[in-house]
């Protein structure tokens, strides 16, 4: 082939590919010199790799059951699969390129459909830059295990079908169906405290009380307005032993119900603590999506880049693939039409960008936001610091800088119920970068857009009526469509009655 | 090294379970669907499959979420262009609320959820609990033929059955536990012994070695005499055995009467139950061939196209449908090999005193051959109100009523209108009563 680009350098090496179709050979050596880069420019640490070619039709696949390998079968996943046939089969939605799934070996799949210079991105996408934050994420490392997954998904799948072979499948499927509803309610959010062994506690309790003793001091009786202290009465004495004795309150749903439940049987249990282990697993995917998609983005970007610069990919694969990237990266304004949301892509990429500039190329106004990015030479080992040890709210809250708000023009909007108008509350300005930034890393706060529901009594001896308390933030009140048919589902778990109170955060409740 | 796994020649279908299962579930709603389709849509369109819509109260995963409307709440967004902070925004009517949830499939929608159905589901569910009637004739051996399939291998058979490659196996392994000794280790032997010749060595050792070989050769060969190299225990044929299986051919009679009386509508009608009809058969038959008979005063075999859209006058002579089809019959189509259903679509007039020899010709030949035979009668437009009373019919229908009731494989309806179509086929192929409602 005669290339008569006029910066064909001499003595560079041959291009990796020609044209837009691959091959495994070619997949093969793309991998090796994606993989050079990626460790020995970036540094990267990686879960060795597998990677699949697949179908449309087994894209599809994977798209519904949760885009695991294997899954445990449930008509909702069958849902997923006969809407998402449609929309792609009428071409209103397209397929992902990849997917990526947070195991070891990493497994990730790839589209039979995609050219060369597509699978190349991809590569560089999924197999280093997803599978670095997997790794390296202190979330994935404290929830999540790599090397189990797939065994216990095998498991879990096998369980199921037990299960449904021995009870009927109408009967398996009202619990998943009940244990789907609570999926969110069925995650862990802090680590339990490790358990004390009888030494500890009880120079613990020492400690405590010495430090009563000394901390004692008879003035503060006296303080006018304080509440007396007085006697708590005996079934106030009886309701704090037996929350004690449930380890109430509890805020997951799912463990709480397989832990105690009065009517459920073992393998129902089980299956609860199937879809609550699924849950769990990917509870630090939803609170990483900008994290994980910014990584992964700007690996891909900084690698296609290198093998370009190294000349081992031709223009025109850089222009395919810098076409795809930016159409990735793009966010629309919100008066689009098309505007959805921030794009996870885009604003991570850009968030990415920015604070590799923080690094290389600090303005004065960085050195006053950033003392300790700016002028950090090593971009590459802040960026990897970064992605081990923050979460998207913590991420947005400790590094949007100024310079991006201005870039993106954001601003943020107040909705009050109480008042007629939407106000805005702050633009990119001096004033308005710090409340811009911390309400952005709010809303990326997984935990504070989701309802806080917990349980929080019950009487095991008495009627057994189950408490679940929503504690109300900024008067947010729960959707009135889902709240009836979620109870629902608990009761049937639970057994016997359940209530939903509704209280201010902090306060009692109000309903 | 990363592994690389081309997974493309996997099983593609790794959801049909999963799809089942939600089919399943929503049975009844897709069946509402499917009838309405098949109601609405021209018949050969629907019965493709496709598109179908259903209510998605009965499929929604409901989880607690925050409301999208009330409370406070604050966002950033991006695309400023002229705000400055205070500026105050009219909120939108309805309250978009500025929540981060769009309407989701998860929450309560009241949306209908469309999917399409693959050809098979559709008429999975379109034929869902009806039943063919007497698919096994009165004498069983009739319904049923002998087919012979491969099952495993036998020592003996015929020629044209032997089993190469298995035959091969056993001569093998009966070789090497025989030690047969091969061709190549006499040409050895053979090789020494002429190499000691041609030097003709006086040496007592050499010639000692000469006799020796002389006879090792002489035993080796003998072996491969005694020990063939494929023996008769070694022969394996393919082995077949019958097995009855119900009779998988079905030919359907369509008759229609094309005489002035039946207009479009009328035919259009007719064409739809015919292609139901056609459908089913399909379903159940591994081959259905269709007859079409149409008549006026003569009845004559035509094709398709002329069947339903050609133009004929004439007078109406029912019996002449009959004697045609009863002669394809005897020419093309023997009882022994076919299953034979009739179905016949008029508007009920037939030219007087022909009736008579109509029953004549079912009761005496038709009926008795047919496995099952099926007449409706097209009513008039403005019939509706006579829907209650079926047994006004015309000329036609009041004669075949006098023959309903003793004849089992036979039954009538009237259809007044496209959407009886499908009522009424279903009332004929019900399964728990299947000579219908026939007076």
């Amino acid at each position: 082939m005669i290339r008569s680009s006029p910066e064909a350098r001499a003595g560079a090496p041959a291009h990796l590919f020609e044209g837009a179709d691959w091959s495994f050979p070619t997949l093969r050596r793309v991998y090796e010199a994606v993989q050079t880069i990626a460790l020995n420019d970036l540094g990267l640490d990686v879960f060795p790799n597998q990677i699949e070619v697949i179908s449309a039709e087994q894209m599809l696949d994977a798209y519904c059951s949760v885009g695991m390998p294997l899954m445990y079968s449930h008509w909702s996943y069958g849902k997923r699969f006969v809407r998402d046939e449609a929309l792609y089969r009428k071409g209103y939605q397209a397929l992902a390129y990849e997917i990526v799934i947070n195991a070891s070996p990493c497994i990730s799949y790839y589209m039979e459909e995609n050219t060369m210079a597509m699978q190349t991105l991809v590569l560089a996408h999924a197999a280093f830059g997803h599978n670095h934050f997997f790794k390296n994420n202190y979330l994935f490392q404290q929830w999540t295990d790599a090397e189990g997954i797939l065994d216990y998904l095998d498991f879990a799948k096998r369980y199921v079908a037990e299960c449904e072979e021995r009870h009927g499948v109408e009967a398996v499927e009202s619990v998943l169906d009940a244990a789907h509803a609570l999926m969110n309610q069925g995650v862990f959010r802090y680590r339990r405290a490790a358990k004390l062994k009888m030494g500890e506690y009880e120079s613990r309790r020492r400690e405590r009380l010495k430090n009563e003793a000394e901390s004692y001091c008879d003035l503060w009786r006296t303080v006018p307005g304080a509440a007396h202290a007085r006697e708590p009465t005996l079934s106030e004495q009886e309701a704090r032993e037996r929350k004690q004795r449930l380890r109430l309150p509890e805020e997951n749903l799912l463990y709480f119900l397989e832990k105690n439940s009065p009517v459920l049987e073992a393998w129902q249990r089980e299956l609860l603590r199937i879809v609550r282990n699924v849950a769990q697993y990917f509870y630090p995917q939803r609170q990483t999506k900008l994290m994980n998609e910014g990584c992964a983005t700007f690996v891909h970007y900084h690698i296609v880049n290198r093998l370009y610069d190294d000349g081992l990919i031709s223009e025109g694969a850089l222009m395919e693939i810098l076409h795809s990237h930016s159409n990735v990266v793009h966010q629309p304004a919100f008066d689009d039409p098309h505007f959805s949301g921030f794009n996870p892509y885009a604003l991570g990429f850009a968030m990415m960008c920015d604070i590799q500039r923080i690094c290389v190329a600090p303005t004065p106004e960085d050195r006053e936001w950033f003392p300790d990015l700016a002028g950090r030479d090593d971009w590459r080992g802040a960026l990897k610091d970064i992605w081990a040890n923050y979460r998207d709210e913590s991420f947005v809250r400790q590094f949007l800088s100024p310079h991006l708000i201005r870039k993106l023009k954001l601003f943020a909007l107040g909705d009050k119920a109480a008042e007629s108008k939407y106000r805005v509350e702050a633009i990119h300005d001096a004033d308005g970068y710090r409340r811009v930034r911390s309400v952005l890393a709010e809303n990326y706060d997984v935990g504070a857009n989701e309802p806080d529901i917990q349980v929080v009594d019950v009487d095991l001896l008495g009627d057994r009526e189950l408490i679940l308390r929503h504690a109300v933030r900024d008067g947010v009140p729960l959707a009135e469509t889902s709240r009836e048919p979620v109870l629902r589902h608990i009761r049937r778990l639970w057994g016997y009655g359940v209530r939903l109170e509704e209280a201010a955060a902090g306060a009692e409740a109000v309903r | 090294m990363p592994q690389f796994i081309d997974r493309r020649l996997n099983p593609r279908d790794k959801n049909l379970g999963n799809r089942q299962r939600f089919l399943r579930r929503t049975r009844e709603q897709i069946k509402q669907a499917v009838d309405k389709a098949v109601r609405e849509r021209a018949i050969g369109e629907a019965a493709k499959g496709g598109s179908v819509s259903i209510p998605s109260d009965g499929i929604g995963e409901p989880q607690f979420h925050l409301s999208d409307s009330g409370g406070d709440r604050e966002r950033v967004f991006p695309g400023n262009k002229e705000f400055v902070s205070g500026d105050q925004l009219d909120k939108p009517p309805g309250g978009r609320g500025g929540s981060p949830r769009d309407g989701s499939d998860s929450g309560g929608g009241e949306d209908a959820f469309s999917f399409a159905l693959s050809e098979d589901e559709f008429l999975d569910i379109l034929f869902d609990d009806l039943e063919l009637p007497d698919l096994v004739k009165a004498s069983l051996k009739d319904a049923t033929v002998c087919e012979y399939r491969r099952a495993g291998y036998s020592n003996d058979g015929t020629t044209p059955n032997l089993n190469v490659l298995r035959t091969m196996r056993t001569s093998l392994s009966r070789r090497l536990a025989l030690r047969r000794p091969s061709a190549d280790d006499i040409r050895r032997l053979e090789e020494e012994l002429a190499a000691l010749r041609e030097r003709n060595s006086p040496r007592f050792a050499e010639r000692r070695r000469t006799a020796e070989l002389f006879a090792e050769i002489e035993r080796l060969k003998r072996l491969r005499r005694v020990i063939p190299f494929i023996d008769p225990i070694d022969v394996r044929y393919n082995r077949f055995t019958p097995r009855i299986v119900p009779r998988a051919k079905a030919v359907m009679v369509c008759m229609m009467d094309v005489s002035g009386s039946m207009g479009e509508r009328e035919k259009d009608l007719a064409k739809r139950f015919f292609i139901l009809l056609h459908l089913f058969l399909k379903r159940k038959y591994e081959r259905v061939e269709i007859v079409f008979i149409r008549h006026t005063h003569e009845a004559a075999e035509v094709d398709e196209q002329e069947f339903f859209y050609g133009r004929e006058t004439g007078g109406t002579v029912v019996s002449s449908a009959l004697k045609k089809a009863i002669e394809i019959r005897e020419k093309r189509y023997p009882i022994a090999d076919w299953n034979i259903y009739c179905a016949q679509a008029s508007d009920g007039d037939n030219s007087g005193g022909d009736t008579a020899g109509c029953l004549e010709l079912l009761s005496d030949v038709v009926l008795p051959w047919s496995q099952y035979y099926a007449y409706i009668e097209i009513a008039d437009r403005g019939d509706d109100e006579d829907r209650a009373a079926p047994t006004r019919g015309k000329e036609l229908w009041r004669g075949y009523a006098e023959l309903a009731p003793s004849a089992p494989n036979f039954a009538m309806k009237q259809v007044h209108g496209r959407a009886d179509i499908y009522p009424v086929f279903r009332e004929l192929f019900a399964k728990a009563s299947r000579k219908g409602a026939a007076p």
